[in-house]
């Protein structure tokens, strides 16, 4: 037995058990790790330079950059989008003008889902979680006057992301902008859509295969350009626990990574180009753990199963934004607090990028002011608070360092049962998945209303109040006005050039890359509701499993 | 209707959201609650909504938007329950619903809307409440 538990057990036994104010009974993280009343170096069980050693160098624990925020500043990327192509125009040029540094744009779901605005099944929804946009015209124009060989954009769109990225790729080349200068991020990870944030649109195969289509497209004519953010954020938001999120994630990573090489691409190709989207909740020091894990974990598995060559292609380079779950109606201000903590975690983990929620967020689309403030959080991180001098500063903690190791434990159990069960897209067509995130949700609610654990002002120090929160609302004349702007786009163009390139589409569906057809029929003017409608024909449209 | 019959409840998701988690955490505590209950999934008509309320004959349609989109559909479905001659239906919702248009919706027969946080057991004693059995 080394020293330290000798010490550790002495002092246990001497001060711990006999201290005049007991322990208030088990710690566990909201993962539901068991943790302990102090860490001793003995915790730790790996070689330094095995499991932690310095940043920018495998495993990457510590960082993937050898210097990371004392070069350069993680960018600075607030989602936004609201209402139609002007109203978000509007919005992208005020968050430039306070000092963003990267667009993250927000659809609405009609766009989200392949539907245009003009189709019945859009009514009610146009530009209300996000922005709308049909046609090529609508994307010039939320992009006008904004520089995009400069700012690099990620989009938040799935199941038509290889459409709405052919529009961005287009109306750049209208802006006289080479493609090997576009710079930015479609979220396309089909995978966690059937999981948890449900916007799918075909069957798994085929929208598999479009993703491969865009990772190899992107590693031809788009080298700076992320053709995926294989994400956590919404599984974690349905529900999941931090290593439900941190597994599942890089469980569906390692699955693209697979069907790419399967493919036929060189992994040198298009790894280097892979990045993550985690969530950061109120768990401070687990989620810091998970950042670290999860770099960890990422380079030894890109490692072991597929021999990249390229440093890079070992490389988890990821953005963060703050919970949106964790956020309450009660009190809402105090959701700028929840969100500070959340950003820091972040921050010590090392992430490339990072989005902080609005206040107002449990209540609708976040007003201007909120907006603002939600920046600030980060910049005061940034200037203010010094945690950028120097790089993982928590790196060695004797807690830190065992909750890494054991959050990386966890993760490979359920490695192991994914694996039995036959992998990814097993899991989801048997509900793995959705079981596993709707049951933690379920405890989660039920540890709520237990009063096991504490929620400021939901249900501890619960005040009487009327909120006077000041709610953004996106005016009725946006719909009317989107609807008449599609219907427009679609009366003035030749018909007969839609049609052929549609076809080409349906009979290229299953055979070639389609990104040169998607791109032919948006030339054409075809609209994303066209595209996708024609692909439907062909694929087919995917009826999720129903699991409480 | 025999006094030993349980309340009926559909947990409905209309229109495009995925947000998914309260409508079946919701689902499932109800059911922990001893009620009946029967949960859509995701992407319904307010028309499907609607003739499965009729067809399933139940006390209660309990209604769940994240997107924004709730005005619309929460109209949609209060207005085709009273076409259908079922306006008799305890219609409830939640969501990201904010307090301007919880009044709204409430002027036009929605009985309660329950925003985020709110505790289940709330939820469980106003349905008691508004359907008594005897």
């Amino acid at each position: 037995m080394s020293v330290y538990n000798k010490e550790y057990e002495r002092w246990y036994k001497a001060k711990v058990l006999k201290n005049p104010i007991p322990e208030k009974g088990e710690f566990y993280t909201y993962s539901g790790i068991k943790v302990k009343t102090v860490y001793v170096p003995s915790d730790v069980k790996g070689k330094y330079f095995d499991s932690i050693g310095l940043p920018g160098e495998y495993p990457f624990t510590r960082g993937i950059h050898p210097t990371m925020y004392r070069s350069r500043l993680w960018t600075i990327r607030e989602f936004s989008g609201l209402g139609d192509a002007f109203m978000t125009n509007k919005r992208l040029k005020y968050l430039i003008e306070h000092g963003e540094t990267g667009l993250s744009i927000a659809f609405d779901y009609p766009t989200l889902l392949g539907i245009d605005s003009d189709d019945p099944l859009a009514r009610g929804e146009i530009g209300k979680a996000g922005v709308a946009i049909s046609t090529l015209e609508d994307m010039r124009t939320m992009l006008e006057g904004i520089n995009l060989a400069e700012i690099s954009t990620s989009m938040t769109i799935n199941g038509p992301a290889a459409i709405i990225w052919g529009f961005y790729i287009v109306t750049a080349e209208l802006n006289n902008i080479s493609p090997l200068h576009l710079r930015g991020t479609i979220q396309n990870d089909i995978l966690k859509e059937y999981m948890a944030q449900k916007s799918f649109i075909f069957p798994p195969e085929p929208s598999l295969k479009l993703v491969i289509d865009t990772f190899e497209y992107g590693a031809k004519y788009l080298p700076q350009w992320n053709p995926i953010s294989i994400s956590g954020y919404h599984i974690r938001e349905a529900g999941a626990t931090a290593v439900q999120e941190l597994a599942f994630t890089l469980a569906n990573g390692l699955t693209y990574v697979e069907e790419a090489v399967k493919r036929g691409l060189d992994v040198d190709d298009f790894a280097p180009r892979l990045s993550f989207f985690f969530d950061s909740s109120m768990d401070f020091l687990e989620e810091i753990a998970k950042f670290r894990a999860a770099r960890r974990i990422w380079s030894k598995e890109m490692k072991r199963r597929f021999k990249p060559k390229k440093e890079r292609s070992l490389w988890l380079r990821f953005h963060t934004q703050t919970s949106g779950a964790s956020l309450t109606a009660q009190q809402p201000e105090n959701n700028i607090i929840r969100t500070t903590i959340e950003a820091l975690a972040a921050v010590l983990g090392g992430t490339q990028s990072l989005h902080t929620n609005s206040y107002d967020e449990a209540y609708g689309l976040p007003t201007e002011k909120a907006a603002m403030i939600a920046l600030r959080t980060q910049e005061i991180i940034a200037y203010e608070s010094n945690v950028i001098n120097t790089v993982d500063p928590l790196g060695g903690s004797y807690y830190l360092e065992w909750l890494t190791d054991k959050m990386e434990e966890e993760v490979y159990k359920y490695f192991d049962m994914i694996e039995n069960i036959g992998g990814v897209l097993e899991g989801i067509k048997k509900g793995f998945f959705q079981k596993e995130i709707a049951e933690s949700a379920y405890r989660l609610q039920k540890e709520i209303e237990e009063d096991k654990r504490v929620l400021v002002g939901v249900n501890r120090y619960l005040v009487e109040e009327e909120p006077e929160i000041k709610i953004l609302k996106i005016p009725e004349y946006v719909e009317t006005r989107q609807i008449k702007r599609v219907k427009d786009y679609k009366k003035n163009r030749d018909m007969s050039k839609v049609e052929s390139s549609l076809n080409r589409l349906r009979l290229k569906a299953n055979e070639e890359n389609l990104m040169p057809y998607i791109i032919e029929a948006i030339k054409s003017k075809a609209t994303l509701g066209e595209i996708v409608n024609a692909l439907k024909e062909v694929w087919g449209e995917y009826v999720e499993p129903i699991i409480v | 209707m025999s006094p030993e019959k349980r309340i009926k409840i559909l947990i409905a998701k209309p229109g495009l959201d995925g947000h998914d988690r309260g409508a079946k955490v919701l689902a499932r505590s109800l059911m922990e609650a001893g009620f009946d209950v029967i949960y859509t999934g995701i992407r319904q008509t307010p028309e499907k909504i609607v003739k499965t309320a009729i067809q399933e004959d139940v006390d209660v349609v309990g209604l769940s938007v994240l997107s924004g989109a709730h005005m619309y559909h929460f109209k949609e479905v209060i207005r085709l329950l009273k076409k259908y001659g079922a306006a008799d239906k305890l219609v409830i919702g939640g969501g990201i619903i904010p307090e301007a248009d919880k009044k709204k919706l409430e002027k036009i027969g929605v009985a309660a809307v329950f925003g985020p946080g709110t505790d289940i057991k709330e939820i469980v004693e106003f349905i008691k409440n508004r359907i008594k059995r005897n």
